[in-house]
């Protein structure tokens, strides 16, 4: 990893993921994971898998637990809603359970319509049982997403990261 | 003539050996637990809609073991699009049966969308899984189960069943020991 990589979170959080032996990646498409999805495709150990819906991701992530492999989400805090219900698998079962959440709505946003979910993710998360985490520096991510893969894999719980709209940059149109 | 849905499961689990099994919510769950309790069987008492994606994480994880999704119209029709993700997959060793009495069975019997001529298989195909059937009779189920146990899928049948309701036979619903015992069956 030369200094440019190691100094840009988007290319730090791939093998964080594939350290802790994540094998398959369910996502729904966000601009600020795009540089992750691509490693993700491109990884022969991982499965990346793409949704229609972010209530899928927990089927499938708890399919895979069932089956002895590990997974994590991808989404963008818009697909938060879409989430709560099927977050009862993840709760009432106990599936370890890790998300990372690029955040919409709050940084310099230029779509009101993104606003209501992404100011109120933190709180649906929190209200289905997910712990959250919040990054706002790059320097913050990697040991962020570290230690939310260990608190959910070894504590066997749900857990949310947030990145932030001020990390990811104001979109521009 | 529409099966009785008991006798339509008990077809799809005789002689199951190491088939796993998810069951959505409501009466598949009961007709799964009716055909004989099995640490292979994961059950669903919620998370509606979750059923045929459970199956395709699982199938993902074990390449070599044959998945059964067994559910409901309903619980189907609350996440088509995981149809769409299933197929974008394309789980050889997954097959989803849906127990199509045409209603949603736990909440009065109101007919759902397959009632109103929605074709599930129809739309499995247009989605991109290789097989996609409806069967209405017993027969044609029997005629079904070895592609379901052993061809290349993923593979969707819908199972056309009456509206009678069968005895409740209800397994736990203990999620976390579901969980657990599923996973100390397959050993991971």
């Amino acid at each position: 990893m030369d200094s440019a990589t190691a100094l840009d979170w988007r290319r730090q959080i791939h093998p964080l993921l594939k350290e802790a032996g994540i094998a398959q990646v369910a996502y729904v498409p966000d601009a600020g994971h795009t540089a992750l999805i691509e490693a993700c495709h491109a990884d022969p150990d991982m499965r990346a898998i793409v949704l229609s819906n972010e209530a899928e991701g927990m089927g499938v992530l708890a399919g895979a637990w069932l089956g002895g492999q590990r997974g994590a989400m991808l989404m963008q805090s818009s697909g938060v809603g879409n989430c709560i219900n099927a977050l009862s698998l993840v709760q009432i079962c106990r599936f370890p359970f890790l998300a990372l959440v690029t955040m919409r709505g709050e940084w310099g946003e230029f779509n009101g319509w993104q606003v209501p979910m992404g100011q109120g993710a933190e709180a649906a998360l929190k209200g289905a049982g997910v712990i959250v985490q919040r990054c706002d520096r790059s320097e913050d991510v990697a040991p962020t997403v570290d230690a939310a893969l260990a608190l959910a894999f070894d504590s066997e719980v749900a857990v949310a990261v947030l990145l932030s709209q001020r990390l990811i940059g104001r979109k521009k149109f | 003539m529409p099966m009785n849905r008991r006798d339509a499961v008990a077809r799809l689990l005789e002689n199951r050996g190491e088939l796993l099994v998810v069951s959505g919510l409501g009466s598949p769950t009961y007709d799964v637990a009716a055909a004989g309790d099995d640490p292979r069987n994961f059950y669903l008492w919620g998370a509606m809609g979750a059923a045929s994606l459970i199956g395709l994480g699982l199938a993902l994880a074990q390449p070599r073991k044959r998945v059964l999704v067994v559910t409901g119209d309903g619980e189907l029709l609350m996440n088509l699009g995981g149809l769409a993700t299933i197929a974008v997959q394309q789980p050889a060793n997954l097959a989803i049966a849906v127990l199509d009495n045409e209603r949603y069975g736990e909440t009065g019997m109101q007919k759902s969308h397959t009632a109103h001529g929605v074709d599930l298989a129809a739309i499995a195909k247009g989605a991109g899984f290789p097989i996609a059937e409806t069967v209405a009779d017993l027969a044609a189920l029997d005629r079904l189960v070895p592609t379901l146990r052993g061809v290349a899928g993923p593979i969707l049948a819908v199972l056309k069943i009456d509206t009678a309701e069968a005895p409740r036979v209800l397994p736990s619903r203990d999620g976390v020991e579901i969980k657990n015992r599923f996973r100390r069956a397959l050993g991971v």
